[in-house]
């Protein structure tokens, strides 16, 4: 009755054996490609390395104007913009200045990065029900796996650094921007469609005129939270090398400094509310034509 | 009669049938075989949509196909362009046969010789009536200044003239619909479908749209295929008719053949609640003439309706009028107890 009570396992000494040749293959294949694939990254890394010295370099008023500008062409609402700029200027008189232009820049970056694949994905997803059944379960053990698993192979292959930063923030951050881009072209009512059939469209162009105009809204929201799962890997990816304001709340763990984990950690909630009102606003600027109602 | 307009593309729709499911293929020689609709769905798990459909709409005519909902009339206009493939059967338009189109001959097809207009209107609601209307020309890859300027001249005609930057909620049904029909004309196309097009209108903004209807045919003499539920706008707009009942055709004729001669009882129960005076013409009931008489009285062309008949009378002194052929021939003489007879349904008087 011995199995009754505990579960048959394996013998250890095969579960180590299995262990260790799944461990050494990967070695192999690090040592055979991790510079090949380094390469492959060089042109992320000069995007991330150009984004950060573009933010560093910049006087500190005109990103703030920058950022302003921004906030207010995509909310044309100026308590957003007021918002913004208090919060900015607040994160600088504490002397967080440099690490959040660091964190802004990367998130930057991985907004980018997640947008230019997530987007196609999503629309494959919408145009083959075979793709969205290979792709959904790899999104759900992207956003389930805990991150802490997926750093250590791309620490083994790429090192420390920016770019297997990058890599984790994205991989954690894009199943929102694929499941949305995918759910928005779904949803797109059918009789358009029909209608953009009846007049000979071409599937380009329906995806074009039709679907993603459509779309939009919903893919907004997918961004809004791309972004926001983005600024929360920030500490995490802190861990691999990444600076900003991730460093300092990690530093602020390791010895118990509690003033300065909640500055920082205030910090990114700042402009995490930043990101979120404006690109919120913008999501609802899009669906204006829809608030006008016939009366 | 019209009959030398440009309009070549009249439609030919042979021996067509529908069937929805898996094996259709596999089902058509039991539907030939006369196999009910009800017994399909039971034995086999198909579903009937069309069985063996034959019209002829002649070119820059008025086709309109009438049944209740169910009858298969919006699927059968939505194989004239195909969205919907057909089981089997041919659908020729000008000639060529649409069933055999490859994807971008279709794709062709579709922008080039046919437009549509939706119940549900089936406008894109982020684009303004402008650019909605252009839709089709922009599809097509036309200069936006063309462009533009098609779709002002029909914004202007359906009567939305300075609502061209309006989103289409910012309108009512009737207005949305005419940005419809705008988008729809802007195309130019020789065919026009129209999926009950009105049907989601109120009666009286319905009457207006068929009046504009009515009135741009008479310049553009588009064949127009309209789908409709309500035989009264059937009877109003149809040159010819047809009348659809569980995927097959009950009747078909001009709007006198239906209301005169209904063909089964099915027909006649529609027909009964009709306004005849409105539909059954004055030859229909008048006494010929030998050739030659010509009484003196007022006159009436052929193909005027008992109403418009009864109307005149009514107004002047006369007894009776004289209809008179469109070489101004009298053809023979109606009065008023012969109109107004006509105006009445004949079973209905039977049967109290």
């Amino acid at each position: 009755m011995d199995w009754f009570w505990s579960f048959p396992h394996m013998d250890d000494a095969t579960l180590r054996e299995l262990r260790r040749t799944i461990d050494d293959g990967f070695r192999t294949f690090t040592r055979a490609w991790g510079g090949t694939i380094e390469s492959f990254f060089e042109p992320l890394r000069q995007f991330l390395i150009h984004a950060e010295r573009l933010m560093l370099n910049t006087p500190w008023p005109i990103v703030i104007l920058a950022i302003a500008a921004i906030a207010w062409f995509a909310s044309r609402n100026w308590k957003i913009v007021l918002g913004s700029v208090l919060t900015l200027l607040l994160i600088g008189y504490f002397d967080m200045w440099e690490d959040t232009m660091r964190t802004v820049s990367m998130i930057f970056v991985c907004t980018v990065v997640a947008i230019a694949l997530g987007i196609p994905i999503g629309i494959l997803m919408s145009r083959s029900d075979r793709a969205q059944g290979f792709v959904n379960p790899v999104l759900d053990v992207m956003q389930t796996m805990p991150s802490f698993v997926y750093l250590i192979p791309v620490v083994m292959l790429l090192g420390i650094g920016r770019v297997p930063g990058v890599i984790a923030v994205v991989i954690y951050a894009i199943p929102p921007i694929i499941r949305l881009t995918n759910l928005g072209i779904r949803l797109v009512d059918k009789d358009v469609l029909e209608a953009a059939d009846a007049f000979g469209s071409s599937s380009w162009q329906k995806l074009k005129n039709v679907q993603m105009p459509l779309a939009l809204p919903t893919i907004m929201a997918g961004i809004n939270q791309t972004i926001m799962m983005a600024l929360a890997m920030v500490v995490i990816a802190s861990m691999i090398g990444v600076q900003g304001l991730g460093q300092p709340v990690l530093r602020a763990i390791n010895n118990q400094y509690f003033t300065m984990g909640v500055f920082n950690g205030l910090a990114i909630v700042g402009i995490a509310i930043i990101f979120d009102r404006v690109s919120q606003a913008y999501g609802r600027r899009l669906q204006k034509h829809l608030e006008i109602v016939h009366g | 009669m019209a009959e030398e307009n440009a309009n070549q593309y009249g439609i030919e729709i042979r021996r067509l049938s529908k069937i929805f499911g898996a094996d259709a293929a596999a089902m058509v020689r039991l539907v030939e075989e006369g196999i009910t609709k009800a017994e399909l769905n039971e034995r086999h798990g198909h579903v009937l949509g069309l069985r063996d459909i034959d019209i002829s709409m002649p070119a820059g005519r008025i086709q309109v196909i009438m049944g209740l909902s169910g009858s298969g009339k919006s699927t059968l206009i939505r194989h004239i362009n195909r969205l919907i493939d057909p089981t089997a059967g041919e659908i020729l338009v000008g000639g060529e046969d649409v069933v055999k189109m490859s994807a971008k001959e279709l794709r062709e097809f579709r922008r080039h010789k046919t437009a549509m207009v939706f119940q549900k209107f089936a406008l894109l609601p982020h684009r303004n009536v402008l650019e909605n209307t252009v839709y089709g020309l922009e599809i097509q890859g036309v200069p936006r200044g063309a462009q533009v300027e098609a779709a002002m001249r029909w914004i202007e005609r359906v009567g939305l003239a300075g609502f061209e930057t309006h989103y289409p909620n910012q309108l009512s049904g009737g207005m949305q619909q005419r940005v419809g029909l705008a988008r729809a004309l802007t195309n130019d196309a020789p065919i026009l479908l129209m999926d009950e097009a009105f049907s989601a209108l109120d009666p009286l903004i319905r009457t207006d749209m068929q009046t504009v209807l009515l009135d741009i045919q008479k310049e553009i003499r588009k064949t127009i295929v309209f789908i409709t539920h309500d035989l009264d706008e059937a009877l109003r707009l149809g040159d010819r008719i047809a009348i659809l009942r569980d995927g097959e055709v009950v009747q078909q004729g001009t709007s006198q053949d239906i209301v005169l001669r209904p063909a089964d009882d099915y027909v006649e129960n529609f027909v009964r609640e009709v306004n005849r005076g409105r539909v059954v013409q004055v030859e229909a009931v008048m006494t010929p003439l030998a050739a030659g008489d010509a009484p003196a009285a007022p006159t009436v062309a052929a193909g005027t309706t008992v109403e418009d008949a009864m109307r005149l009378l009514v107004g002047g002194a006369q007894a009776e009028i004289v209809v008179v052929g469109p070489d101004g021939a009298a053809l023979g003489t109606v009065d008023l107890r012969q109109l107004a007879g006509a105006t009445v349904n004949p079973r209905k008087a039977s049967d109290t």
